[in-house]
């Protein structure tokens, strides 16, 4: 039965106390067999299998997460969403991505709280200007919104930034009015929910161990729940996607750092878009609890250790001081770290490779949440179709030998 | 954050080193002579593993000398620290702990280094 939600669902739930409402998932056991399996129950992987199920016709897919739903970095990030990206490639990712979601709660029937208050990115020095000014054109070009906004303009958006008195004066900013937020798990969910309706099996406590191929075919996946058969995988692990990939003998060109995050005690609304800064290494938004979502960076070593260093909050904590006084004292509730899975050139990796029915998602770096419908999107095509979309076919593993890179490290919202 | 054992200057703040990447990476021989596919490997392709792993630091805000480190990358903790022209230390002479791909229990996804 479809689960519908609707302002009388709710009221009349709420007469009986919440005690009826019904579960969003099954919880099946695994069968022996499956057309696809995808590795990894955050909202890349759920949104594959959501894809692969409506659009694609596929009906026995499975989900198999190690966790809980949206448990990694789905439920790690910052929640920002844009599609400011330089270069075409990535800029018509980004916004195959960003017009999915524009109608993604009434797709799923299922509110992912998705708020366009807009993104800027700051300058802070005259290479920022030139390099932002460039994006914005770039970005016009590709029919995305984009606009400079000048100190004057800022400083009327987000009046509590100081924009003169510091070390990096704000010069400027570009500024994505339909960019902004979604609420984490509410897209992991929704993804899920309808996922599940459509009959695909959502495997929770079941960790992937290993990837098993036989003569450059794939077989299944080894679990904590026993083999699994399938035709074909697709791996959605973030962090730990290299991993399972040489658990099959493949080498994937990613690297997993910490990334880090922080989130203050709640206040009343005091700023109503999303403010980034790359050079000072802060990011901000408010979330509708009243906390600021602040983003922090990456270590500069590899770990798997979801925590990372001190001083990469103190550098974050220093620059959000600086650029916003008014947050001096206040407290902050909560800090940790989500392993990102970064490429050199700082784009994704949805591609086939060498072992036939064996598929990859990965690379999202500091980046991926945005993508999520996206994302989602083109790899259910690449899994069915054995072939890129046209969207997706710059990002294939193929690049790292051709030396087609999609070098968006300028873009990224975090420099590393 | 870590405390490094610089082999020159001693235990010092992670924050006055740099990290390398990994350590004992080769360049193929005959470069004129291998394919883009290899050549690709050898530029992009660095080991990431979720266990033992041999990298490179730098003391920059130091001595500013390069050297090798053997660090645990499920739980950072830094195994053995030698001199750049040492022997690559023998794997066998630690505990690898990691039982599976995420190092972590069967149920769970809780990050088993900080309940430690």
């Amino acid at each position: 039965m479809k689960k519908k939600y609707s302002i009388f669902s709710i009221a009349k739930n709420a007469l009986k106390g919440h005690k009826d409402w019904p579960k969003m998932w099954r919880s099946p056991e695994p069968r022996e067999f499956y057309d696809v399996i995808i590795i990894g129950g955050g909202g890349h992987g759920l949104g594959t299998a959501y894809y692969l199920a409506k659009e694609h016709g596929l009906k026995n897919i499975a989900v198999i997460e190690k966790g809980w739903l949206g448990g990694g970095n789905t439920g790690r990030n910052t929640t920002i969403i844009r599609s400011n990206y330089l270069w075409d490639d990535s800029a018509h990712l980004y916004e195959h991505s960003l017009k999915l979601w524009e109608n993604l709660s009434t797709e799923l029937n299922y509110n992912v709280m998705f708020s366009q208050r807009g993104v800027m990115n700051l300058a802070h020095n005259e290479h920022d200007i030139k390099e932002i000014k460039r994006r914005v054109s770039a970005n016009n070009l590709n029919g995305i919104d984009s606009l400079w906004l000048s100190k004057e303009e800022i400083q009327k958006k987000v009046p509590i930034m100081n924009t003169d008195n510091l070390r990096y004066p704000v010069l400027g900013a570009s500024y994505q009015p339909r960019g902004g937020t979604a609420r984490h798990d509410a897209v992991a969910w929704g993804f899920a929910m309808r996922a599940d309706e459509m009959g695909v099996d959502i495997i929770q406590n079941c960790e992937a161990h290993q990837i098993k191929t036989k003569n450059g075919k794939i077989e299944g996946v080894e679990t904590s729940k026993g083999f699994i058969r399938a035709n074909k995988v697709g791996v959605v692990a973030s962090g730990h996607t290299g991993v399972l990939a040489e658990t099959a003998g493949i080498r994937l060109p990613l690297q997993s750092k910490p990334l880090q995050a922080l989130v203050s005690e709640p206040i009343k609304p005091i700023i109503d878009t999303v403010v980034m800064s790359s050079a000072v290494h802060a990011y901000v938004s408010q979330s509708d609890k009243g906390e600021l979502v602040i983003g922090a960076g990456t270590d500069s070593y590899n770990s798997f250790t979801q925590r990372g260093g001190f001083n990469i909050i103190e550098e974050t904590v220093r620059a959000m001081v600086e650029l916003y006084p008014v947050f001096g004292k206040m407290k902050m509730l909560r800090q940790w770290g989500g392993i990102v899975d970064i490429c050199p050139d700082a784009s994704p990796i949805i591609s086939k490779c060498d072992v036939e029915g064996l598929f990859f998602n990965c690379g999202w770096g500091t980046g991926g949440f945005k993508a999520t419908p996206g994302s989602a999107n083109v790899f259910a095509h690449t899994i069915a179709k054995n072939e890129a979309h046209q969207i997706n076919s710059a990002f294939n593993l193929d690049r790292f030998a051709s030396g087609k890179l999609v070098d968006e490290h300028g873009a990224a919202a975090v420099a590393h | 954050m870590l405390i490094i054992d610089c082999p020159y200057c001693g235990p010092r703040d992670q924050s006055e080193f740099s990290n390398g990447g990994e350590a004992h990476v080769k360049r193929p021989d005959g470069s004129a002579d291998i394919g883009d596919r290899e050549w690709g490997e050898y530029v992009f392709i660095r080991a990431n593993p979720k266990g033992i792993f041999y990298e490179r630091w730098v003391h920059s805000h130091g001595c500013r000398k390069w050297f090798n480190c053997v660090r645990d990358t499920s739980t950072d903790e830094i195994l053995k620290i030698y001199k750049i022209d040492e022997e690559r230390p023998k794997l066998d002479s630690f505990k690898n702990n990691v039982k599976t791909p995420s190092g972590e229990p069967n149920l769970g996804s809780g990050n088993f280094t900080v309940k430690k």
